[in-house]
C-alpha cells in the first residue's frame, strides 16, 4: 500500500479518507513525541530540503522537529542566504539541488504557485508550506487535527473565519479542506479584506459583522493581520479594526459554551486578539495548533515518503 | 521584372473581388487582375487552391528593438511576421530608449529597411519616457514617419495629461493607441479578478480596471476629437462603450488579440505556466464570447497579436515575477482561421478587412486593394494547411507562447511585400 | 483505519485456500498456558516480569498471556502494546494501510520484558521491535514468546517460548486467527493469494493487504 499523493500542495485534491488517514497518523505520532527519546528511525536515509525563501520561524522550526524525530537528513536552505540572491533563478536552484539526490522539499515562498513549479522541476516529492497568499495545507492540517480533537469530528461543525481572508493563504486550505470534512464555513471581515469570490473558496456565508456571527461558532478561528501585506491600507486604522472584528473578553458573552478560539499564529495582541481571549484556558486551543504541527507534518512526510508507487524517480 | 500570381482564389472586400484569376505584378505594383493573362516574360507561380488576400496588417507589435534584442529584434520580428503572413507590423514604443523623438524612429524604419521582411509602421509615444509627465514630439516623429502614439503597456495615467495628448495628437491627423488599464485599481494585478485570482491565489486585475479608462478615453476623445483606438480589448462592458461611442459617431476603434478570443482565465492551470500571464489578463468567458460577437458584428475593427516576446527564463519562473505578455505574430492567421472562419463566424471577407484593411486605415497606411495601380503586398493563403504549433518552430527569437502543441488549419504561405517575396512556400525569402 | 474492528463475513475468501489448519482453539488455549508455566518457571515468578505484544495478533495474545500468568500467580502483570511500523526495514515500499499505535503505560526499565509475536517467520519483524523496545527503555532482559515458529529466517533471532513449530515453504502463509477479531481461533496454512505478501493477516479484512 502506499498514500494516493506524490506531493502535499493543494488539500481541494485530498479526499475526505485521505485527510482523515493524516489525521490518524498524526495521532500515533503524538505517542512518539511524548517519549523521553522522542526519535524514531523511520526515515533514516531520506534527505529533505526546506527551502524556505521567505522568513518563517515556527513553520520552519516545525517541519525541522518533525524531520528530525523521523530521522531525517535536512538541509535547510534559505533564500536569503543563497544563490537565489546572486541572481540563480529559482528552478535552477532547485535543479541543482535535486543533483544531490534528496528525496522531497519542504518548500516556502512569497509568491504563489511556487510549489507547483518546484513539483514540475524536481520530479522530487514537495510540501507547501505556504506559497504566496495562495495555500497553506500543513496550516490547515494542524488546524482540522485540533479541532477534531477538541470536539471528536469536524462534520457539522460551524467554522467561523475572522480577518484577512483575501490575503490568506492559511484560508486557501482551511475552508477547501473544512468543507471536505463536513464542517459549515463562515467567513467574517471588512469587505476590504474578502477575496474575489470566496464562494469559490468554499465559504457558506459571508458576513461582516463579527457580533452577527459568534454566537452560531464552534470554532472562532481569527487570522493574524499581516501588516506586511496589507496594501493600502484595508482599514483606517488597527484600533477600529480591533473594535469591529478582534475578539476581545467583552465579546465573550456571544460565544457559545463550548466554542473554541483557534490562531495560526504569530498572534498580533490588542488587534485581533486580546490577551484575555488568547491566553483563555478553556477556550484557546492555539498552543494545541502548535504542538499538532509537529504531529500532522510528521505524518505527512511519513505518508509521502512511505511506499513505492511514487517513489522519488516517478 | 514581372510576376504572375496564377489559378488563386483572389479576395478583396474592399472591391468587392472574390474570383478564381491571375495577377500580374510589375515593379511593384499590381499592374493588372483578370482571366487568362499573358506573361511575356518573367515569374509564374500557380496557386491553385490557394487565397490571394491584400497583405495582412498587424498593429500591435513589440519588436523589442533598441534596448531588448535578446527578445526580439527587427531581423527576427518582421520574419516572424513574414511567417504569419504580415506584410506590415506596427511596432510599439516601449524599447529601450523609448521611441518618443524622431532618432529612434528614424533608427527603426533605416533598420527595418535594411534587414526586415515586411514593412515595420513606427508608434511613437504619447509622452515622454512613458511617464505620463511631458509630451513627446510627435511633430517631430511624424515627420520622420510615425503612424500613431500610444503609451502601451502602462497607458496615461492622468487624465489632465490624456487630454493634452489627445488635444495635441490632433493636429497630425493620428490616431492615440490607448492601453487602458488605471493603475489606482490594478495595481499589482496578476490574473482576472474573480475565479482565477482566488483560485490561483494571485492579486486580482479587474476588469473595471480596463472599463475605467475605456470610458474616460472615450469621454476624452468626445471632447478633444480625436481619433481614439483602443487597445487589447478585453472586456464585454468595454466592447459595449465603444460599440455605443461608434453609435454616437465618435471615431473610436478597437482591437483585440487572439489570445483573448481564444482563451480565458480558466486556461491557467495549476502549473502557473507564465506564458499564460498576459497584460490585459485572460478574462471570462462571458467576455470572451463577447469579443468573439464583437468581430462578427463589426464593433471590433481589426485583430492585433500584442506579439511580446520574452526569454525562456523570463517566463519559466515564479508567475508573479515573469513579465506579461505572449507571441503571436506566427500563429495568428492560423488561429483566426481555425477558430472563426473555419466554424462559420466570420467569412474569408471579414478576415480580410479585420487584418488588413481596418489596420491599415487606423494607422495611415496607404490602402491597398487587389486592383491595378496598388502596391502590390499580398498574402498568400493555404486554407487547408494544417500544422501544429511547435515550441522549436518559432522563428521569432522567443516561445512565449500559450498554444504550443495547439493544432491549427489554415496557414500563410507567401508574402509578397511591394511585388517582393518575404515568404515563399512556408520559407523567408533571404 | 483503527483497529478492532470487527469480523467481516466473507473476507476470509479473499485468503489464498487452506492447505492445513495445525492448531485448532483448544491447541492454542493449551499452548497458551504452557508458555506461561515455562515463562514464571525460567523467570522464578513474575516479579519484574512485563508482557508487551506487538500489534496486532501479538498484542491479542499477550492479553491472553498476561492474564494467564497473573491468575497462575494471583498479581497483576504489566502489559503493553508495541507498533513497530515506524521501524521497519521496508518501509520505503510498503507502509501499513492500518495505523496503530504503541501502548505501554510503564517503565521499561530494569524490568525483564516478554516480546509477544504470533508467527515467527524471517526474525525482521522483532529486530524492529528489539530496536522500539530500546527506544523506549532500558530492559533488564528480553524474551521472545511465539505462537508459531515457521522457519525461514533471515536474522540471527530465536523465540524462548515457542507453541509450536510448524515446518512450512515460502510458497505458504502461516496465518493466526484469533476468536475476537476473526470470529474464529486457529493457525492456518494457506497458499498466498496473488498480490498478498507473506506475514501475519490483516485485523477485520483477514485477506489481501
Amino acid at each position: 500500500m502506499s498514500f494516493p499523493h506524490k506531493h502535499l500542495i493543494d488539500l481541494s485534491e485530498y479526499s475526505a479518507d485521505d485527510i482523515s488517514l493524516i489525521l490518524d497518523v498524526a495521532e500515533r505520532f503524538r505517542e512518539v513525541n511524548e517519549r523521553r527519546i522522542k526519535k524514531v528511525p523511520t526515515l533514516k536515509g531520506f534527505t529533505v530540503v526546506n527551502m524556505f525563501n521567505e522568513p518563517s520561524t515556527r513553520t520552519r522550526s516545525s517541519f525541522e522537529i518533525a524531520e528530525k524525530r523521523l530521522s531525517c537528513d535536512t538541509l535547510n536552505f534559505g533564500g536569503s542566504s543563497t544563490s537565489t540572491v546572486k541572481g540563480e533563478s529559482l528552478l535552477d536552484t532547485v535543479r541543482t539541488l535535486c543533483s544531490y539526490k534528496i528525496d522531497l522539499i519542504v518548500v516556502r515562498d512569497k509568491h504563489a504557485g511556487v510549489p507547483h513549479q518546484v513539483a514540475r522541476a524536481s520530479g522530487v516529492h514537495v510540501i507547501d508550506a505556504g506559497d504566496g497568499k495562495h495555500q497553506h495545507p500543513t496550516q490547515a492540517l494542524l488546524d482540522l487535527y485540533t479541532i477534531r480533537k477538541r470536539f471528536g469530528s469536524i462534520e457539522g461543525l460551524t467554522v467561523g473565519i475572522v480577518g484577512d481572508i483575501g490575503h490568506s493563504r492559511v484560508c486557501g486550505s482551511l475552508i477547501p479542506a473544512l468543507k471536505t470534512m463536513g464542517a459549515k464555513v463562515v467567513v467574517v471581515g471588512p469587505p476590504t479584506l474578502m477575496p474575489a469570490r470566496p464562494d469559490l473558496l468554499g465559504a457558506d456565508e459571508v458576513r461582516f459583522s463579527l457580533d452577527e456571527a459568534l454566537p452560531q461558532l464552534d470554532v472562532v478561528y481569527m487570522l493574524r493581520i499581516q501588516r506586511e501585506r496589507l496594501e493600502g491600507a484595508p482599514f483606517p486604522s488597527l484600533r477600529e479594526y480591533n473594535r469591529l472584528f478582534g475578539l476581545t473578553r467583552e465579546r465573550e458573552h456571544l460565544l457559545r459554551p463550548d466554542a473554541i478560539v483557534c490562531h495560526p499564529g504569530p498572534i498580533n495582541r490588542g488587534v485581533e486578539l486580546d490577551d484575555y481571549m488568547a491566553d483563555h484556558v478553556e477556550r484557546s486551543a492555539i498552543l494545541d495548533q502548535v504542538y499538532a504541527g509537529v504531529l500532522v507534518r510528521m505524518a505527512s512526510l511519513y505518508l509521502l515518503l512511505g511506499g513505492n508507487e511514487h517513489g522519488a524517480d516517478a | 521584372m514581372a510576376l504572375m500570381l496564377r489559378n488563386a482564389r483572389v479576395l478583396d472586400p474592399q472591391i468587392d473581388l472574390d474570383d478564381v484569376c491571375d495577377v500580374l505584378i510589375r515593379d511593384g505594383r499590381i499592374v493588372e487582375v483578370g482571366h487568362g493573362l499573358d506573361l511575356p516574360k518573367g515569374v509564374e507561380r500557380d496557386l491553385t487552391g490557394k487565397i490571394v488576400v491584400p497583405g495582412l496588417v498587424d498593429i500591435h507589435v513589440h519588436l523589442r528593438d533598441p534596448g531588448q534584442e535578446q527578445k526580439e529584434d527587427i531581423a527576427s520580428g518582421t520574419r516572424a511576421a513574414a511567417r504569419g503572413g504580415f506584410t506590415t507590423v506596427a511596432c510599439m514604443p516601449n524599447t529601450s530608449p523609448t521611441i518618443d523623438n524622431a532618432q529612434v524612429v528614424s533608427y527603426v524604419r533605416s533598420r527595418a529597411d535594411e534587414v526586415g521582411k515586411c514593412r515595420v509602421a513606427v508608434v511613437g509615444s504619447c509622452t515622454q519616457g512613458l511617464k505620463g509627465e511631458v509630451l513627446s514630439e510627435m511633430g517631430g516623429m511624424v515627420e520622420a514617419g510615425a503612424c500613431a502614439f500610444t503609451d502601451d503597456g502602462r497607458g496615461v495615467q492622468d487624465s489632465g495629461m490624456m487630454r493634452r495628448v489627445m488635444d495635441y495628437a490632433r493636429q497630425f491627423d493620428r490616431v492615440v493607441m490607448s492601453h487602458c488599464q488605471d493603475e489606482g485599481l490594478v495595481g499589482a494585478g496578476q490574473v482576472n479578478e474573480g475565479a482565477a485570482s482566488t483560485r490561483l491565489g494571485l492579486l486580482g486585475w479587474p476588469a473595471a480596471g480596463e472599463e475605467i479608462q475605456i470610458a474616460r478615453d472615450i469621454a476624452v476623445c468626445r471632447l478633444t476629437g480625436c481619433p481614439l483606438h483602443v487597445q487589447h480589448l478585453s472586456t464585454a462592458r468595454g466592447l459595449e462603450m465603444v460599440r455605443e461611442a461608434k453609435a454616437e459617431g465618435l471615431p473610436v476603434t478597437c482591437e483585440v488579440t487572439p489570445h483573448h478570443l481564444f482563451l480565458t482565465e480558466d486556461a491557467i492551470g495549476q502549473d502557473y505556466d507564465a506564458n499564460f500571464k498576459v497584460n490585459p489578463p485572460l478574462r471570462t468567458d462571458e467576455d470572451r464570447c463577447a469579443l468573439i460577437e464583437g468581430v462578427a458584428d463589426g464593433t471590433v475593427d481589426c485583430i492585433v497579436t500584442d506579439h511580446a516576446p520574452h526569454c525562456a527564463f523570463e517566463k519559466d519562473r515564479e508567475f508573479e515575477r515573469a513579465p506579461f505578455g505572449m507571441i503571436g505574430l506566427e500563429t495568428s492567421l492560423s488561429l483566426v482561421i481555425t477558430n472563426l472562419v473555419k466554424p462559420g463566424v466570420i467569412d474569408w471577407n471579414r478576415l480580410v478587412e479585420l487584418m488588413a484593411v481596418n489596420p491599415r486605415r487606423i494607422i495611415r497606411a496607404e490602402r491597398v486593394a487587389i486592383e491595378a495601380g496598388c502596391t502590390a503586398d499580398l498574402t498568400v493563403i493555404d486554407p487547408c494547411e494544417e500544422w501544429t504549433v511547435e515550441k522549436g518552430g518559432f522563428l521569432s527569437k522567443s516561445s512565449n507562447s500559450a498554444f504550443i502543441g495547439v493544432h491549427l488549419v489554415g496557414r500563410a504561405t507567401d508574402t509578397y511585400v511591394g511585388g517582393y517575396a518575404t515568404l515563399e512556400e512556408g520559407a523567408i525569402v533571404e | 483505519m483503527t483497529d478492532g474492528n470487527g469480523a467481516s463475513p466473507g473476507a476470509r475468501s479473499q485468503e489464498g485456500a487452506v492447505k492445513s489448519i495445525c492448531m485448532d482453539a483448544q491447541e492454542i488455549e493449551r499452548s497458551l498456558t504452557r508458555i506461561a508455566h515455562q515463562i514464571l518457571e525460567a523467570n522464578k515468578g513474575a516479579s519484574g516480569l512485563v508482557i508487551v505484544g506487538i500489534v496486532t495478533r501479538g498484542d491479542l495474545l499477550a492479553r491472553r498471556l498476561a492474564q494467564r500468568i497473573g491468575s497462575i500467580e494471583g498479581v497483576e502483570v504489566p502489559q503493553g502494546r508495541l507498533d513497530i511500523s515506524l521501524y521497519r526495514d521496508d518501509f520505503a515500499t510498503y507502509i501499513s494501510p492500518e495505523v496503530h499505535s504503541t501502548d505501554i503505560p510503564f517503565d521499561l526499565d530494569g524490568k525483564t520484558v516478554v516480546l509477544v509475536d504470533d508467527v515467527l517467520f524471517t526474525g525482521r519483524t522483532i529486530r524492529a521491535a528489539l530496536d522500539a523496545l530500546m527506544d523506549m527503555g532500558r530492559p533488564a532482559c528480553v524474551q521472545l514468546a511465539v505462537l508459531v515458529d515457521r522457519g525461514h529466517r533471515q536474522l540471527p533471532i530465536r523465540a524462548d517460548y515457542v507453541g509450536k513449530n510448524v515446518p512450512s515453504s515460502l510458497e505458504e502463509n502461516v496465518r493466526l486467527f484469533l476468536d475476537e477479531v476473526d470470529g474464529v481461533s486457529a493457525v492456518e496454512i494457506r497458499s498466498i493469494a496473488p498480490g498478498q505478501r507473506a506475514g501475519s493477516a490483516p485485523i477485520g479484512t483477514h485477506g489481501g493487504e
